[in-house]
């Protein structure tokens, strides 16, 4: 009896780690950031691209909704968001900030120039450190937040026609 | 002979006690931090992009004076506790800290009464 | 052509296989306790074909026959002939194919090596084995089949992972695959074992020599890899508690416990039901091992080419052996005789097994913990160095004291006589000990109680052989393993201990000076070989107290096929330490990431491994001998 209670025992166990197993296959093992959506911005303090002032914590509480997008003119994909920025800079419930990152100021100024400039703000982090402050980890990547500096969303790689929708859908929402 | 040990007890105790560090060593620290766009490699062992702004980070928090403790709870806070290599002790971490020596006790405690058992025969 | 030929073999081999089964079956139905002639052919046909279709692969490498998938995807024209060769098991469907060769060659040797055991035991093993091999074989035709045909037929191919076109890594998964795929035969026999009702002191002398062969194996494929490791991924380390490198340490904590284990069902008839859990558990961690590295479950420094419906496949097998070994495990489990002196070698030999389970569950459970939370609480961890190091350490100072008692119990009677030896053992390691704090630098206190202990583990063993040398049945393979072991700890503890590492950055012609240490960025060159061109750096090492004038050169690879850089360290390899440079570009910037290291020790870290599984040869050696 006490041999047959320590079988059915020793089956289950075994049963409960391949099924873990099982369901374990089908996650995805590449990590990403999503997880930290819903939580608040800290510290924030990023330097203007062009002016000598700080971007701080209490500029971004200024709109209901700014969407925080990381660039560089030396970025491949960054190229293919462009134009979904630039439509985002119609609306009028959300402000654009850029961060130019890792990137030479002559260089920068040539991308905007070429492709336009979608941005109400721009600041740059030309060692990326500040962008630690923000979790990123590659670049294009966008934080979309509220005015207590919630993360509603977050993008890692370029932005895309979905993405462009949700934006719109949450900000005009509520 | 007794006093000899003695000696060489209290030598060694005043070598340990020496090693006490208060600079945090930022490879250990590095060693420690997972970097996130490789494949299981430490930021320590990556020249990825990511791997050199998160080395120059940690450098500033040093220099800022801060624990390796604070600097963990900053990049977890940031990244999420992936990042980090050691798992922090909580609720549900604690059956993964407890449990090997849970096994070991209990390994122990068998051996000891299997010995005890046939003792008492 | 190559390729049907393959599948041909591989449809044959599934016919043989299953006929074996087939006749065995018979066998015991009728019980026949012979093995008949025609059981002898079929194995040993069985064992040629599939040695046959190996080579049939090996050809389809070496002439770059794109037809077949396996060989399109990686291999290469341009790549050297014995990246080619060797590329043949260096993918998941050729070193699958490595596994059914020897399962199926270890069943035919198996099969020669125990004519005079009962017929039953053996064709029970055999029949075990022979599910093993058509389990494999299924696995390789529907699912990872490496004549799988491609048309239309590429002109080139795709290419080997430069990171692998290196000659450690060439030889590394045949050696860890005969100790993965060695303990298969044991794991056949034990439950043949039960079934036969063979008996557990005979049953010991049958399979001890499988377990040393496999135990042996797996010993030097680990060193393989460390070594690898460490030239070739570019930090400087050799062991990072990677869910790989830990998958293969697994099986070897168990078949460690095993063969401690043995010596006492052998000599004792003790502990038959624990050495038949040991054998059992051993295959079933390879075999999950398997599972953990090919179906990308885990993230991990070492990429394989890996595929989710694999991992189903193997998953599927692997609940299949468990499920059914456990059940014919309680079926026959019976209360066996566990009677042992507290002071006797039988105690510490279950001490030995107490913790080797104890590291066996911490780095089973470390490795496979993330996988649990992500599954359960949708919540991503990593489980790295800090934790097995916190964990296991402290553990280890106990286990090496015991192992220094251990091999004792048994000749020093007087146990006055005994405690005081050891106190003077003792005094003698911390002493040492504080000479090293002396002359170098201080440590924690956790290293050095590491140290002391392995130093005592040392001394006593030292001890050890120069009392054996004066006897005449002497027991050399246990002495040099366990001296060895001794040894590696605690080089290991000095190389962590007193490695000194320093990350810069650099551009050509400039300086950098690290405490003693003048690091000098000379030149850069480019240079072209055959299948890569190299950016190959100049460096000058300099130290201001002593001469030491080394240069050295770490290079950047450019492979074009597939298209990867590799960075290559500098290693300049000395008796008492290794310099280590490894260089890496920057993105977007003229400076290049500098990593000088400074790693004692490391050279005697590879030979304690080489004596301990030394050790292991010896004793297999005197066992070969005792038999004829």
């Amino acid at each position: 009896m006490k041999i047959k209670l320590v079988k059915y025992i020793v089956v289950i166990f075994f049963l409960f780690v391949i099924s873990v197993f099982f369901i374990g296959l089908k996650k995805d093992s590449i990590y990403n950031t999503q997880g930290l959506v819903g939580q608040k911005l800290t510290e924030i303090r990023i330097d203007h691209f062009s002016e000598k002032k700080i971007i701080n914590d209490e500029d971004l509480k200024k709109s209901k909704f700014t969407l925080i997008n990381f660039w560089a003119s030396w970025c491949g994909p960054c190229r293919e968001e462009h134009s979904f920025l630039i439509k985002l800079n119609e609306e009028k419930n959300l402000r654009l900030i850029g961060v130019n990152f890792k990137d030479k100021k002559n260089n920068a100024l040539k991308f905007l120039n070429e492709l336009g400039n979608p941005y109400d703000d721009l600041a740059k982090d030309e060692l990326g450190k500040h962008s630690i402050g923000f979790g990123i980890y590659g670049i294009p990547e966008s934080i979309l937040i509220n005015n207590n500096l919630i993360i509603i969303k977050k993008f890692v790689g370029p932005l895309n026609e979905n993405d462009l929708n949700l934006i719109k859908e949450t900000i005009n929402s509520k | 002979m007794k006093k000899l040990i003695i000696l060489f007890y209290f030598l060694i105790s005043t070598a340990v006690v020496s090693t006490e560090k208060n600079l945090v060593d930022i490879n250990d620290v590095l060693k420690n931090l997972r970097c996130l766009v490789c494949q299981g490699q430490s930021v320590a062992d990556s020249n990825s992009d990511f791997s050199q702004t998160i080395k120059l980070v940690v450098q500033d928090q040093i220099n800022e004076g801060k624990t390796e403790k604070q600097i963990y709870k900053f990049l977890k806070e940031k990244y999420g506790d992936w990042i980090v290599y050691n798992p922090s002790f909580n609720m549900i971490n604690s059956i993964l800290w407890l449990f090997p020596y849970l096994v070991f006790l209990v390994g122990g405690a068998l051996i000891f009464l299997l010995l005890k058992k046939r003792d008492y025969r | 052509m190559l390729s049907n030929l393959g599948n041909i073999i591989l449809f044959l081999n599934a016919l043989i296989t299953l006929s074996i089964i087939y006749i065995s079956i018979q066998k015991i139905k009728i019980k026949d306790q012979v093995v008949s002639k025609n059981i002898y052919q079929l194995s040993l046909f069985q064992s040629t074909l599939i040695i046959s279709s190996f080579f049939i692969l090996v050809i389809g490498f070496v002439t770059s026959d794109f037809s077949m998938i396996t060989v399109y995807q990686n291999s290469h024209t341009l790549k050297p002939l014995i990246y080619k060769i060797s590329g043949t098991w260096g993918n998941h469907e050729g070193s699958l194919l490595l596994w059914l060769i020897i399962l199926s060659l270890f069943s035919f040797l198996f099969l020669v090596y125990n004519k005079s055991r009962p017929g039953n035991f053996r064709i029970y093993t055999l029949i075990v084995q022979n599910i093993l091999i058509l389990g494999f074989l299924f696995f390789l035709l529907f699912n990872s089949n490496p004549f799988s045909a491609i048309s239309p037929i590429p002109k080139e191919g795709l290419g080997l992972n430069p990171i692998l076109q290196d000659p450690a890594l060439a030889i590394h998964p045949p050696l860890l695959y005969l100790g993965f795929v060695g303990s298969s035969i044991y794991f056949s026999a034990a439950i043949a074992s039960m079934l036969a009702n063979y008996p557990g002191k005979l049953f010991a002398q049958s399979i001890k020599n499988w377990v040393l062969i496999s135990w042996w194996f797996q010993t030097v494929g680990i060193l393989a890899g460390s070594i690898w490791a460490y030239y070739e991924l570019g930090w400087g380390g050799f062991w990072f508690w990677d869910p790989v490198e830990n998958a293969s340490l697994l099986p070897w904590f168990a078949m460690t416990a095993l063969f401690h284990s043995l010596l006492v069902l052998e000599k004792r008839n003790l502990f038959y039901f624990w050495v038949i859990i040991l054998c059992i558990l051993t295959f079933i961690l390879c075999v999950t091992g398997t599972f953990l590295v090919r179906s990308g479950i885990l993230n991990s420094v070492h990429t394989f080419a890996s595929d989710p419906s694999r991992g189903i496949y193997i998953l599927f097998f692997l609940s299949f052996l468990i499920l059914s070994s456990v059940f014919i495990l309680f079926k026959k489990f019976q209360t066996g005789n566990y009677k042992i002196n507290t002071n006797s070698k039988e105690t510490y030999i279950l001490v030995n097994n107490w913790f080797m389970i104890f590291y066996l569950i911490t780095v089973l459970l470390g490795t496979i913990y993330p996988i649990f939370t992500e599954v359960l609480t949708n919540h991503k961890v990593s489980v790295g160095p800090p934790f097995y190091n916190t964990v296991i350490i402290p553990i280890v100072v106990l286990f090496l004291i015991f192992m220094s008692l251990g091999p004792r119990t048994k000749w020093i009677k007087d146990r006055f006589q005994d405690f005081f030896l050891l106190i003077k053992l003792l005094t003698g390691s911390i002493l040492v000990n504080f000479f090293i704090v002396i002359f170098f630098k201080s440590y924690s206190l956790l290293s050095n109680l590491i140290i002391i202990s392995s130093l005592f583990l040392i001394f006593s063993s030292l001890l050890d052989l120069i009392s054996s040398l004066k006897r005449t049945n002497t027991d050399f393979s246990r002495v040099i393993s366990h001296l060895s072991f001794g040894f590696l700890i605690l080089f290991i503890g000095l190389n962590h201990n007193f490695s000194f590492e320093k990350d810069f950055n650099l551009k050509v012609g400039e300086k950098k000076k690290i405490d003693d240490y003048t690091v000098e960025f000379e030149d850069l060159k480019l240079e072209n070989f055959k299948n890569y061109k190299a950016v190959v750096g100049n460096f000058k090492i300099d130290n201001n107290k002593k001469k030491l004038n080394l240069s050295l050169n770490p290079e950047i690879r450019i492979y074009q096929q597939p298209s990867t850089l590799t960075y290559e360290a500098s290693i300049r390899t000395g008796i008492l330490k290794d310099y280590y440079l490894t260089m890496s570009n920057i993105d977007r910037s003229d400076y290049y990431n500098i990593k000088f290291q400074k790693k004692p020790f490391m050279l005697w870290i590879w030979v304690s491994v080489i004596l301990i599984s030394a050790g292991g040869l010896v004793r297999l050696f005197k066992n070969e001998n005792k038999i004829s």
